[in-house]
């Protein structure tokens, strides 16, 4: 009895925290009344066919790739050629397809040649050489095309991993434009477009850099002969708020010890002074790198460079390899907006709005009227199959039923999902489908029934016989979502997603509800000869 | 109530029929995808987008959708109209989809052949503010990782199987989750459906689907199995299928309503989606029986379960081997008994 008494308790408390979240924000939203901020602020959002919301073309800087590419290129070969001892007067990235070298020697050049040679530059640079010992490089044309088109294809895929983290959230985007080189972004359930540039808007390119000199409050005091010396680049600091005065700058290499590319996950943590901080693991190649560059530098800084500004740049204790954290002034909720980013890669350029506009519903109002009506009917002929074929225990299953919709929809709201039209469909779909394992339950109940056996004893037969179907039909089910959602991407996740939490509550609701609601009707009665099924 | 009190029909017998029949399905299936294929839906095709502003403040959404419905041929349900900026504004933009190969000129033609649709629809003076070529929302990279996901989960899906029951278990349930596909698609190109992200989700809905109906016959093969040594792999099945009847006829009964009600009165959004369902359903169950419990048939052939039943386990009723549709034992911890024998014959632990 006592037992009993906790179980109604935690149904009714897990129906409680699930309806708060899933169902009263609709129902507040719809009938005008009190609207806890606390509550709201997770609520289930309407797809873009149902409500609408913000639509962002975005053109991607391919010219940004290039530069990456050539600079990399360039570092690359200048420290082939410190290490082999060949001289040279300059070497210089005069625009974001071209560098040169100036001024290599007539007795240093076979040894030039044969590093150009052995470092491959050759793959992805033509080269000319001109007079004075000077070589031109230039990147060929395909690998420009290639890479421009690259950089546009990893911006939408980065774009869509950070909104679309967990395949829920049903954006639409896609690329556009003449040239390609535009990314369409439609976000539903916003209506601020300043809140989903937001959301976009960080490139999210993070540089760990061995710092050489600072920091120093000017960038001047930095220069030598009013430039960076060979190798290096002055970084600013990031600002601290309200203290513009405050920023300080850093020599740094130019080479990048690790970058984002080079991380395997980013999460949410603290540091030593339980401030937000982020912490990040890195691949094997990269932690084996880093390890080496950390190592040699040890007694040194670090500066950690999120998109152009060094958010610290603490001093190299001893010899680090895959694991770190970025530490300093940072929010909660920029932390958490950070360590996404991180995860999502970073935006291999930069990119500009084109366009920025609120967009109402695609669907007609009689389009979605139809859905929904459609949806509300299937869900009826369930319920009401269920209660006249199982009678009063047809009413324990549709309480059950009732049971998962509202687990199901405080879920997908705490998860931030989005409700589209084919959505709703999908979950009246769930429910018509998930009835079967009450199904199961009744009727193994029936077969004990037949069996001459008592009631209280059919019912416990039924439940257990029952119990390790239902353990094989969702964990089967669980593992096929598992690797959905490991390997697949958008919307499969956000299926797998939304699967996983649908199982979840079925085998909670069909046997923990459905058995205790059995418990509680037949608590009150001593001899129990029949049983409505 | 009940619908099925005590059937007992053998199943397997028309197995080679069911087979012979899927086959034909799927075969016409492949001929009509070959010759007609099956439509990509709009994610994966892109189209063109113009954005219109009209004078006439009396101009709405719903009338310009009505306009493009019709006087815009080759839209359907893809062309998608929206406000904006704000819905007072008057400003819409239109989506339609890609018609043919793409080219640099389809901008200046489908955006023309819009104009000329709401142009006949008299309403009022517009003029256009915007338009781009778009290209699919869904990445080539869904396809790819998408089959990929789909083959591992199945493989997932084996193995575990091949660990609660038998390999040849796995298997069977595997096969029919692809005859399932293969079937699906068959009749999508017969009807020819735009495969639309929907749609996949349904095909995916659906899979899910036939893997549980075809566990909940093996299991109770599987409890069957335990005191059914005697007889063949074929009679438990009969009788397992027998047993589970009701519940199969209710479970896609019910599932099949929902289904159903969707596709006759969800509206066009909804029919792809709810058509996917229907098919994947029937599909389904029967291909739990046909496909499913057949494989393991011919797998474990007609010899019985166990050649001379060694010892009883204790769970074991005297008069076990019964062809009678009726639930054999009835202590609550069956399942867990094989665990609980002392040194278990592969095959019954497994079973």
């Amino acid at each position: 009895m006592q037992n009993l008494r906790w179980k109604v308790v935690t149904i009714v408390a897990v129906l409680v925290a699930f309806a708060s979240v899933g169902v009263y924000p609709i129902v507040a939203a719809w009938r005008g009344i009190h609207k806890p901020a606390l509550l709201m602020d997770k609520q289930l959002k309407l797809g873009l066919d149902l409500k609408g919301g913000v639509h962002l073309v975005l053109r991607v800087n391919t010219d940004d790739a290039l530069r990456i590419e050539t600079e990399t290129e360039m570092e690359r070969l200048r420290e082939e050629l410190t290490k082999r001892g060949v001289m040279y007067t300059n070497i210089a990235a005069p625009d974001s397809t071209h560098f040169r070298v100036e001024g290599v020697s007539q007795a240093q050049e076979a040894t030039f040649r044969q590093a150009v040679t052995d470092q491959n530059v050759q793959t992805n640079f033509d080269r000319s050489s001109g007079v004075n010992g000077t070589y031109t490089f230039t990147m060929k044309p395909n690998i420009q095309v290639s890479l421009r088109e690259e950089a546009v294809v990893q911006g939408r895929e980065t774009i869509e991993r950070r909104v679309n983290e967990l395949g829920v959230t049903e954006p639409s985007i896609a690329q556009q434009g003449q040239n390609g080189d535009q990314i369409l972004v439609q976000l539903p359930g916003v209506t601020d477009v300043e809140k989903a540039k937001e959301i976009i808007r960080n490139t999210g390119l993070l540089e760990l850099k061995i710092v050489e000199q600072g920091p120093a409050a000017t960038r001047e005091a930095l220069m030598q002969n009013g430039q960076a010396p060979g190798g290096m680049e002055i970084v600013a600091g990031a600002s601290t708020p309200g203290d513009a005065a405050g920023t300080v700058f850093y020599l740094v290499r130019r080479v990048a010890a690790v970058t984002g590319k080079d991380l395997r996950n980013a999460r949410q943590t603290v540091d030593e002074n339980n401030q937000p901080a982020v912490g990040f693991t890195l691949t094997n190649d990269g932690a084996q790198r880093f390890g080496k560059v950390t190592a040699e530098n040890v007694g040194r800084q670090l500066a950690i460079i999120l998109d152009g500004r060094v958010q610290s740049a603490p001093r190299i204790e001893s010899k680090i390899s895959s694991d770190g954290r970025i530490t300093g002034s940072f929010t909660q909720e920029e932390v958490q907006n950070l360590a996404l980013i991180l995860r999502s890669g970073a935006l291999p350029a930069r990119m500009d709005y084109l366009e920025e506009q609120t967009i109402g519903p695609s669907l007609g109002a009689d389009s979605i009227r139809s859905g929904v009506t459609a949806s509300v009917v299937g869900l009826l002929l369930v319920i009401s199959f269920m209660l006249v074929y199982y009678k009063l225990s047809g009413v324990n299953a549709v309480v059950a039923l009732v049971f998962n919709l509202v687990i199901l929809l405080g879920l997908m709201a705490y998860i931030g999902a989005v409700m589209t039209l084919p959505g709703i469909a999908g979950f009246v779909l769930t429910m018509g489908i998930g009835v079967d394992s009450n199904v199961l339950i009744f009727e193994r109940i029936k077969e004990e029934l037949a069996a001459q056996r008592g009631v209280r004893a059919s019912i416990n037969a039924g439940f257990a016989r029952v119990f390790w179907t239902l353990v094989d039909t969702h964990v089967a089910a669980l593992i096929s979502c598992a690797f959905l959602f490991q390997f697949g991407t958008g919307a499969i996740r956000g299926f797998a997603m939304t699967l996983v939490i649908g199982l979840i509550s079925n085998l909670f609701t069909s046997i923990f509800v459905s058995k205790t609601l059995f418990e509680v009707v037949l608590a009150r009665r001593h001899q129990v000869a029949t049983l409505s099924i | 109530m009940q619908i099925f009190k005590h059937t007992n029909f053998d199943f397997l017998r028309w197995r080679w029929h069911a087979i012979a029949l899927s086959w034909v399905i799927i075969i016409a299936g492949i001929v009509t995808i070959a010759m007609k294929g099956i439509p990509k839906g709009v994610e994966f095709a892109g189209g063109t987008v113009v954005i219109e502003e009209f004078d006439d403040q009396s101009v709405t959404v719903q009338k310009v959708r009505e306009a493009l419905d019709r006087n815009y041929t080759g839209g359907g349900q893809n062309t998608l109209v929206q406000s904006w900026g704000d819905p007072s504004a008057r400003t819409f933009m239109i989506r339609v989809p890609q018609v043919g190969a793409e080219s640099g000129a389809a901008l200046g033609k489908e955006g023309q052949q819009v104009e000329d649709a709401l142009r006949k629809a008299n309403l009022g003076n517009f003029r256009r503010v915007g338009g781009q070529i778009v290209g699919a929302t869904v990445g080539r990279e869904l396809e790819s990782k998408g089959l990929w996901a789909t083959a591992l989960s199945l493989i997932g899906i084996l193995a575990y199987l091949a660990f609660r029951f038998q390999f040849s278990f796995g298997v069977g349930a595997v096969v029919a989750t692809i005859h399932d596909l293969l079937i699906t698609f068959a009749f999508l190109a017969f009807f020819q459906y735009d495969l639309t992200l929907n749609v996949i989700a349904a095909l995916l809905t659906m899979t899910g689907y036939s893997t549980n109906d075809t566990i909940v016959i093996f299991d109770r093969v599987r409890e069957n199995l335990r005191s059914m040594r005697r007889d063949s792999m074929r009679d438990v099945i009969n009788i397992s299928v027998n047993q589970t009847m009701s519940r199969t006829i209710i479970t896609s009964g019910t599932a099949l309503l929902t289904a159903l009600a969707l596709f006759f009165f969800g509206g066009e959004v909804l029919r792809g989606f709810a058509f996917t369902m229907v098919v994947g359903i029937i599909t389904g169950t029967y291909s739990s029986v046909f496909i499913a419990a057949a494989i393991v048939s011919f797998w474990r052939g007609t010899a019985p379960t166990r050649a001379g039943a060694h010892a009883p386990a204790p769970s074991t009723s005297p008069t076990a081997p019964s062809r009678r549709v009726r639930p054999e034992g009835t202590t609550t911890s069956a399942p867990q008994q094989p665990s609980r024998r002392a040194k278990p014959q592969r095959k019954a632990r497994a079973s």
